[in-house]
């Protein structure tokens, strides 16, 4: 038996509204995973040491007002951490604008409104498995 | 602490060494029990029983997390080094699970002597994980001061804790009224120090006596076990916690406290002994390896042989394989 994939469910920047976040910290409860959960207002340096001492195989976060533009910095503050195996998603509201910029910082996966439960599992479930193998 | 290895050393050493990401990876490890857990856990059964194991039990919601966080602070002010094993519940229908205890304590996220991790009880019953008394083995070796662990809320049976830590707390709510009664058999016995949580809401003052009153019918001679109230939230209380957390720890020192101590690491060997054979049997009967399990299963279904003589033959076959 493979162990549970490993998720870090967390927001980063000021904006507090969580509901969606602990939406998806459920969905990927209900598909067999184990969710670390934090809540919303966390520093890229929380996000860095609670990814490192839980030792999770991905990163979602949380943004639905501008905090994605923060991504490219605790990207690199992953991989100035030894992180740098650990996949990041994001959801919520990135304008089109944003989303090469993300994925060039390295962000794995952009959940827009109107993803569906099966995209967001699938997908980080996929990530997940690719994460360990390059641990 | 993590200066002094360099990446070639192994995980081991770099555990032994104290650094952060070989701790959390040592944990994966033993938790997942990949190839090498073994090598982990065998290279640190010397080092260990340095750390102070500090257990904390109780009902859900009874503020077991914000008490920890709490406990943590007054820790750090006095220099110790802290481990946490935040232990949250399984879906018993999906084996996910959401971890949560960390949120309350999420001050100390950037701390570097404080290292945190929360595990999933995977469908172990008794309040902890299957390997939780392993990954606090690891905690101890990578050279914490103090592991605290916080179980899932527990209600009556939950008392694996007992085994493990030095120091048990059970952290109770005022008013809960029929819980205190609930608790009389079962968590309230492996206490060495109860805790009355939330002493700011109005029934906080009966719930201590009604504790009180509980302890005074115990047998005379037995460890005397103080009733403290706490509020995790605005840390009232804390300091007199850690001093009675301390004071505990203190009667664990000199020859008596060194027999306990010791009594208590071989009971736990014993049982990590019989867990381990236990799942090597599973493990056995699962892949049916030349045993014929479902053979023995027909004869008990027809009544032919009952479970017990039944088990014993396994045991039998297990033994000598046909």
């Amino acid at each position: 038996m493979t162990a549970p994939a490993r998720i870090l469910v967390t927001k980063i920047g000021f904006d507090g509204h969580d509901r969606g976040s602990r939406i998806v910290a459920t969905y990927l409860r209900d598909a067999g995973m184990e969710v670390v959960y934090t809540g919303p207002w966390q520093k890229i340096a929380d996000v860095v040491a609670q990814a490192t001492q839980e030792d999770v195989d991905v990163i979602g976060i949380s943004s639905l007002a501008t905090d994605h533009l923060l991504l490219p910095d605790l990207m690199a503050a992953l991989r100035d951490n030894g992180l740098g195996h650990v996949q990041v998603v994001v959801g919520g509201i990135v304008p089109d604008q944003d989303i090469e910029d993300l994925h060039s910082a390295g962000v794995a996966a952009i959940f827009h409104p109107g993803s569906t439960r099966e995209q967001i599992v699938d997908e980080i479930a996929r990530l997940a498995e690719e994460a360990r193998v390059a641990a | 602490m993590a200066e002094s290895v360099s990446p070639s050393d192994s995980l081991l050493q770099r555990l032994l060494a104290g650094q952060t990401i070989a701790l959390a990876k040592s944990i994966t490890a033993v938790e997942n029990d990949t190839p090498q857990a073994a090598e982990i856990l065998a290279g640190i059964q010397t080092q260990l029983g340095r750390a102070l194991v500090v257990g904390f039990t109780g009902p859900p919601g009874a503020g077991k997390s914000t008490l920890v966080n709490a406990l943590i602070v007054e820790l750090r002010c006095r220099e110790r080094s802290v481990g946490v094993v935040a232990v949250d519940p399984s879906s018993p229908l999906t084996g996910g699970a959401i971890l949560g205890d960390r949120i309350r304590m999420s001050e100390h996220n950037r701390d570097p002597g404080v290292f945190v991790r929360s595990l999933a009880a995977r469908g172990h019953l008794g309040g902890l994980s299957p390997m939780a008394a392993r990954v606090i083995d690891v905690m101890d070796a990578a050279g914490r001061d103090v592991v605290i662990v916080e179980t899932v809320g527990a209600g009556q049976s939950e008392v694996e804790i007992a085994e493990i830590a030095d120091v048990r707390v059970v952290i109770c709510a005022p008013g809960l009224g029929d819980d205190v009664q609930a608790i009389k058999a079962g968590i309230l016995e492996i206490a060495d120090i109860l805790v009355v949580n939330k002493a700011d809401l109005p029934l906080a003052e009966r719930t201590v006596s009604q504790l009180k009153g509980m302890l005074s019918l115990r047998e005379a001679g037995m460890a005397e076990v103080p009733v403290l109230s706490t509020t995790a939230t605005n840390g009232e209380g804390v300091i007199a916690l850690v001093d009675a957390v301390e004071a505990r720890a203190g009667t664990l020192e000199g020859t008596v406290g060194e027999e306990e101590r010791a009594d208590r690491a071989l009971r736990r060997v014993r049982r990590l002994l019989a867990d381990a054979t236990a799942q090597q049997v599973r493990r056995l009967i699962r892949e049916d390896s030349g045993v014929n399990v479902d053979d023995l299963c027909t004869q008990v279904q027809r009544g032919e042989l009952g479970v017990e003589a039944a088990a014993a033959q396994l045991l039998q076959r297990l033994k000598e394989p046909s």
